[in-house]
């Protein structure tokens, strides 16, 4: 989805481009927005897929209390995504089922 | 991670309308305070409003939502030196034994805090409907599509469909076209418009049908939304609407969870669209520590959670020993029942007495519960 250009009442600054991945994949968002508005104006919608049914989800709250937009971001599972802001160089996945982060990469967080 | 328990004389939970109010109020009165907002910036539901607030003239009355927030943050800048914000921070927890309360900030950042008082302004978090498909990517919450909108300027979806002619329904739908997206209709399951008829009348004029007594039978798309199948509940026909994003206005909870951890006497009162706490004319709850003010005492709107708000922020320093001019909580009073007097708010006003711990619209003490 277009970021909006033209509003009668707001003006939206849109600026400090940053570049991030999503599933791999080069994007353009504005740091420090969340992680999900940069999604959704790069045309993304499913974020998460769940454990049992994979069923497919996306932005719901945006107020980080329903869970809906879990996704892993720089390896972490289970990030808010929605007021999560972005970061220059975030690796963003698709979250399959509940993630999971290796005793390793725990221990390496610490 | 830093083990040691900061201190604060009065901790606000929630930087929206209600609590940016109480912050002002109690660090003008003298206190030191510390808010704490979830969001990555203060302001509430506030910052999302472009239409000019009614309400009374003391509560910026003619003046749009978002330059509101802008005017509470002026006031509280005035006294900068006693507030502290941090946003991105979540309240995980209350410990009633000790007082302690624990923080998140971001994913994984903790810290605790000790306050001597707390002001719990959380808001209110939105209600889902069950249909087949509800969970499809493209429903979203009507708060949300604001987020997306007016906050970060990213257009929700091309086309749509709007469950809810309450208040929130049809400001949201008037915002989507003022974003430049279209709004397909307007579903409300009752026989008549939920919200104010200027709000409702600004839409019709825009061609937007607001669909009475009827309802949404399922979403439609495999993997994201791609429609909707409506049901007149006069009789029974089903049609189908094209849309990209269904947005559900179906009404809010109080976001109650911490004061229940608070120990706070609660009470399901349906007029206040939850369980929300029993409290005092001056918004104490019955943990005497605690005061709650905004949508998290029940589901009201903006101006009047910003009344609460410097009620509690006042009667929060005042309990410290701060001196407060005793004439202000009268001058709030009217306020509040100017706002609470029309007929729209005859259910706030049957909701607040269930919840009166002495005497709602009068009668006041300021040593609690009897």
């Amino acid at each position: 989805m277009p970021l909006i250009e033209r509003h009668p009442i707001l003006d939206f600054k849109h600026d400090g481009k940053v570049e991030f991945t999503f599933d791999g994949k080069a994007m353009e968002g504005f740091e420090g927005e969340p992680i999900a508005a940069a999604l959704h104006s790069n045309g993304v919608k499913i974020y998460r897929e769940t454990p049992e049914m994979k069923r497919p989800r996306g932005f719901f709250c945006a107020i980080g209390k329903c869970s809906s937009c879990f996704m892993v971001v720089d390896g972490v599972p289970n990030v808010r995504t929605c007021v999560t802001p972005l970061r220059r160089g975030m690796a963003v996945l698709t979250q399959r089922g509940r993630g999971s982060v290796s005793i390793a990469e725990g221990e390496a967080r610490r | 991670m830093n083990p040691a328990v900061r201190e604060a004389e009065i901790l606000v939970v929630g930087g929206g309308a209600a609590g940016l109010c109480a912050a002002a109020e109690a660090a003008v009165a003298g206190a030191r305070v510390l808010v704490l907002e979830s969001d990555l910036h203060l302001g509430g539901q506030l910052v999302k409003q472009t239409h000019k607030f009614f309400g009374s003239k003391d509560e910026f009355a003619g003046t749009r939502g978002f330059k509101i927030a802008g005017k509470i943050l002026d006031e509280m800048a005035s006294c900068k030196d006693k507030i502290e914000t941090v946003t991105n921070a979540n309240v995980m927890g209350y410990y009633p034994e000790d007082g302690v309360v624990t923080v998140m900030v971001g994913e994984d950042e903790y810290f605790k805090v000790k306050p001597a008082r707390i002001v719990m302004a959380t808001g209110a978090q939105e209600r889902l409907i069950a249909f087949p498909n509800n969970d499809l990517p493209g429903v979203y919450g009507a708060g949300a599509v604001q987020t997306l909108m007016n906050v970060y300027g990213v257009s929700p979806g091309d086309r749509v469909l709007m469950v809810g002619a309450g208040n929130i329904g049809l400001i949201v739908s008037y915002q989507l076209m003022q974003a430049g997206v279209q709004v397909a209709a307007i579903l409300e399951a009752m026989p008549n418009i939920g919200g104010y008829w200027v709000h409702a009348a600004k839409i019709r004029r825009l061609g937007v049908p607001i669909l009475l007594r009827h309802t949404i039978k399922a979403a439609l798309g495999d993997v994201v939304v791609e429609g909707a199948i409506v049901r007149s509940l006069a009789n029974g026909e089903t049609f189908k609407i094209d849309c990209d994003i269904i947005c559900l206005a179906v009404g809010l909870s109080p976001t109650a969870e911490i004061l229940w951890q608070a120990g706070c006497e609660m009470k399901y009162v349906p007029e206040l669209c939850g369980y929300v706490p029993i409290r005092n004319a001056r918004q104490r709850t019955t943990n005497d520590d605690v005061w709650v003010a905004g949508d998290a005492a029940g589901i009201e709107e903006a101006s009047s959670a910003m009344v609460e708000g410097r009620i509690a922020g006042l009667d929060a320093a005042a309990s410290l020993g701060y001196e407060i001019d005793e004439s202000r909580f009268g001058v709030y009073e009217e306020r509040l029942k100017a706002l609470r007097s029309g007929e729209t708010a005859s259910r706030i006003r049957a909701g607040l007495a269930r919840v009166s711990a002495n005497g709602f619209l009068g009668g006041m003490t300021s040593d609690g519960f009897q």
